[in-house]
């Protein structure tokens, strides 16, 4: 790659880059992101680079790593351009035939392709299939199209045409103003505008200011950050170009989690990528302006999602928060100040600068303005990606996009907003998805996550989970957090194993509201939400539990009864192999027996039995 | 200690106190473990005090001072691996080995740890050995995923 001396050369260079490209040229995108990974996308992309070289058609054939295309439930998904077939499920063994017949014959595999339930139609066209027909993509709109390694796959599609368009046609107030016009709003979850977060710190005394991009997307549940940071990394670094710009910071921090190694790889190369050709380093497209940025890989903290304790472990300590005001714009890293905004905060930034802060204004509410990328998951029939503008309802992003729940059974609840939000039940399903909406039902729109429940989930086992999982997180400086979260955990523990009592209930409240008002930072602030709003909403289930000491949903353990039957236990000891405490016996070839006295309810005979014979109550 | 080891990876850095956490992961990765000399050693030229180290060092759930493993088996125990039976899933890959969450095998062949999320949601149960995803890991596939490490 050559490296940009001024505005004109990038512009002829990306001239000359479309006029080499054949827009006719075949080409297969493996998708590569988070769902299709695990499912074997790097077993089917070899096989694609040995059979495209079998039949020779290695040199006109273009074979690319994507990042993630959506409807992860069904990959590994192959997008073969310029007919936009979209193929799913595919496995290595499928190769030879889509080369055969689809790149040397021109047919469709229809077995490969997306049948749609209700029709049985098959949709060779990922438009015409109804998870993304409701989809409006602006931050995933490259995604499963480009090589997120390659630079000239994102300068292609328009990529720093909306840097080349600040530094050259735009003072720093014209594009904090045009980020405020937009209505953008912070990504993370908080909710904060954008545009006033950056006006904040550009007025802000002093010289040297920094800009993070946070990242830490910790929040369980969660995968459109780290899509993003695999898909189409460029788009968050030409986001926090501009950002630096705006707000006069000259040096720049990612900070990604280290579960996400292919997001640190993949980083690490844009950035070096971005170097070499001019986009990070002095006088970047001979502005005069200069910044460079540099990756920070978490170390395994969810509290550092919160972007003081961020701060703190960028400088060398815990990641323990501090109170605000200061707020970092004023007072942030190193006590200078700072805007840090979210990846999809980032990633939103040239696509506004390009068609204009109007045009994306236009898009979504009153209040919420743009889209929103969530991770549709758990108990839906189509699971992954979705971006839609802000005000869709709960409703038509689970039974429109996701094709309803699964097994066509019910639904009982929504989760949103990770251990911050909070489990949304049925009668809220017409709720439009903004910032406002959610928290006026006790929940948060937060990064993007979005579980779906059925009725085989228990509540008080959901805000069980969160409660423990914050306990663990929870990083001890403050009294409320640490302590109501210790005693949260401890009366839900004593629920679920049957010794709840009434006055239980009322406790939690008292100590949640403490929590709410009490705790220094966010995690700790909004902690309850998964308590409080199953209390809310899913009462009669706690005092089931508390009164009938039953689990409707036969998920809490300690309430369950594990029990072989005879008739259909075939003596195959597979589930005396699982059981960890010996508690079944009996002879091979005939019904085992489970010793309920040794039996810890852990359920593995259960998950491990072929023939349904281990019965629970 | 190896001080050639140390130096290759000091020499990546400023020797800033901010440099103290990158420092201490590239130990963690290339040593699978922050060894007391060593620690004491990075306090030393970062100009950091040790105390202030060894609060970073079991702050973050990526360090660890004893040697792990030679593979490390993740359990996702994120929202939607949890609704699948992602502690099951622990409990039987716990009892395969012999180990709970967060300690090694006796022959140093695997580290056994739990994760907030891998962000593989789609594909729950999710387990990681090493740089490798398993999707929907059930607990009769648990013998096959191990097979290939042991």
């Amino acid at each position: 790659m050559p490296k940009f001396e001024s505005p004109e050369h990038l512009r002829e260079y990306r001239r000359q880059l479309l006029a080499r490209r054949d827009p006719k040229q075949p080409q297969v995108l493996v998708c590569g992101g988070p769902g299709c990974l695990p499912l074997g996308s790097e077993e089917v992309a070899a096989a694609f680079t040995e059979e495209l070289g079998k039949n020779g058609l290695a040199a006109q054939v273009l074979l690319k790593t994507s990042g993630c295309q959506g409807l992860c439930d069904q990959g590994v998904r192959v997008l073969l351009r310029p007919q936009e077939i979209s193929y799913q499920k595919v496995t290595p063994e499928d190769v030879p035939e889509i080369v055969e017949a689809t790149l040397k014959n021109g047919q469709v595999v229809e077995r490969l392709v997306y049948e749609d339930s209700a029709t049985h139609e098959h949709l060779v066209h990922k438009a015409d299939i109804p998870f993304y027909r409701g989809q409006n993509a602006l931050v995933l709109r490259k995604l499963d199209v480009i090589d997120p390694m390659s630079l000239d796959d994102y300068l292609a599609l328009g990529g720093y045409r909306s840097l080349r368009k600040v530094l050259t046609e735009m003072s720093p107030e014209e594009v904090i103003d045009a980020v405020e016009r937009s209505g953008l709003r912070g990504r993370g979850g908080g909710g904060f505008p954008t545009g006033r977060k950056w006006r904040v710190c550009r007025e802000a005394p002093g010289e040297v200011k920094f800009i993070i991009c946070n990242g830490d997307e910790g929040d369980p549940g969660a995968f459109m950050d780290r899509a993003v940071m695999e898909g189409d990394p460029h788009a968050i670094l030409e986001g926090m170009i501009i950002g630096a710009y705006a707000i006069g910071a000259r040096k720049g921090y990612i900070y990604v989690r280290h579960e996400y190694p292919l997001a640190v790889k993949r980083l690490s190369h844009t950035l070096d990528q971005a170097r070499e050709c001019g986009f990070l380093g002095n006088n970047i497209l001979r502005s005069g302006f200069g910044l460079d940025i540099k990756i920070n890989r978490g170390a395994g903290a969810f509290v550092c999602g919160e972007e003081t304790a961020l701060m703190a472990s960028i400088e060398g300590f815990i990641g323990e928060p501090s109170p605000r005001p200061p707020y970092p714009a004023q007072q942030g890293l190193f006590g200078l100040p700072t805007v840090i905004n979210n990846v999809e905060t980032w990633a939103n930034i040239p696509e506004i600068i390009n068609m204009g802060p109007e045009w994306f204004a236009a898009i979504g509410t009153e209040k919420s303005k743009g889209t929103k990328v969530f991770s549709l998951v758990g108990a839906v029939n189509h699971t992954g990606l979705v971006e839609v503008p802000m005000g869709t309802t709960l409703r038509q992003i689970i039974f429109e996009l996701g094709g309803g729940i699964r097994q066509d059974r019910e639904f009982k609840a929504v989760q949103t907003g990770g251990p911050s939000g909070g489990c949304i039940p049925k009668q809220f399903l017409d709720l439009p998805v903004d910032y406002d909406s959610l928290q006026s039902v006790g929940s948060i729109m937060g990064s993007g996550g979005m579980i779906v429940m059925d009725t085989g989930s228990c509540m008080v086992d959901v805000a069980r989970y969160f409660i423990s999982f914050l306990h663990a997180e929870s990083c001890g400086k403050c009294t409320p957090c640490r302590e109501g979260l210790k005693n949260l955990l401890f009366i839900l523990d004593e629920i679920i194993a049957g010794r709840g009592e009434e006055e239980h209930l009322a406790l939690m409240e008292e100590l949640c509201a403490a929590m709410a008002s009490a705790s220094i930072c966010g995690l700790g602030q909004s902690a309850p939400n998964p308590v409080l709003s199953a209390l809310k909403y899913f009462r009669a289930e706690y005092e089931t539990h508390i009164r009938d000491k039953k689990c409707p949903a036969l998920v809490c353990r300690p309430l369950l009864k594990f029990t072989i039957d005879p008739e259909s236990c075939t003596g195959c000891l597979a589930c005396v192999r699982e059981c960890p405490v010996g508690a079944i016996t009996g002879k091979k070839k005939m019904p085992q027996e489970l010793d309920q006295e040794l039996c810890v309810k852990c359920g593995l005979c259960y998950e491990t039995c072929q023939f349904d014979a281990v019965k629970v109550e | 200690m190896d001080q050639a080891r140390l130096d290759a990876i000091l020499s990546r850095y400023e020797g800033e106190t901010a440099d103290l956490i990158p420092v201490l992961q590239d130990i963690q990765d290339e040593y699978s473990y922050l060894p007391k000399d060593e620690l004491k050693e990075v306090a030393k030229r970062l100009g950091v005090p040790l105390t202030q180290i060894f609060s970073v060092a079991t702050f973050f759930k990526m360090f660890s001072l004893l040697p792990k493993g030679r593979h490390q088996i993740k359990v996702c125990l994120g929202t939607t691996c949890h609704l699948r039976g992602g502690q099951r899933l622990l409990e039987s890959v716990g009892h395969r080995l012999g180990v709970e969450a967060g300690y090694t095998t006796k022959d140093m062949q695997f580290s056994l740890d739990t994760v907030g999320c891998l962000g593989s949601c789609a594909q729950a149960p999710v387990v990681m050995i090493d740089d490798k995803y398993f999707a929907r890991v059930t607990v009769d596939k648990v013998p096959k995923i191990l097979k290939p490490f042991k």
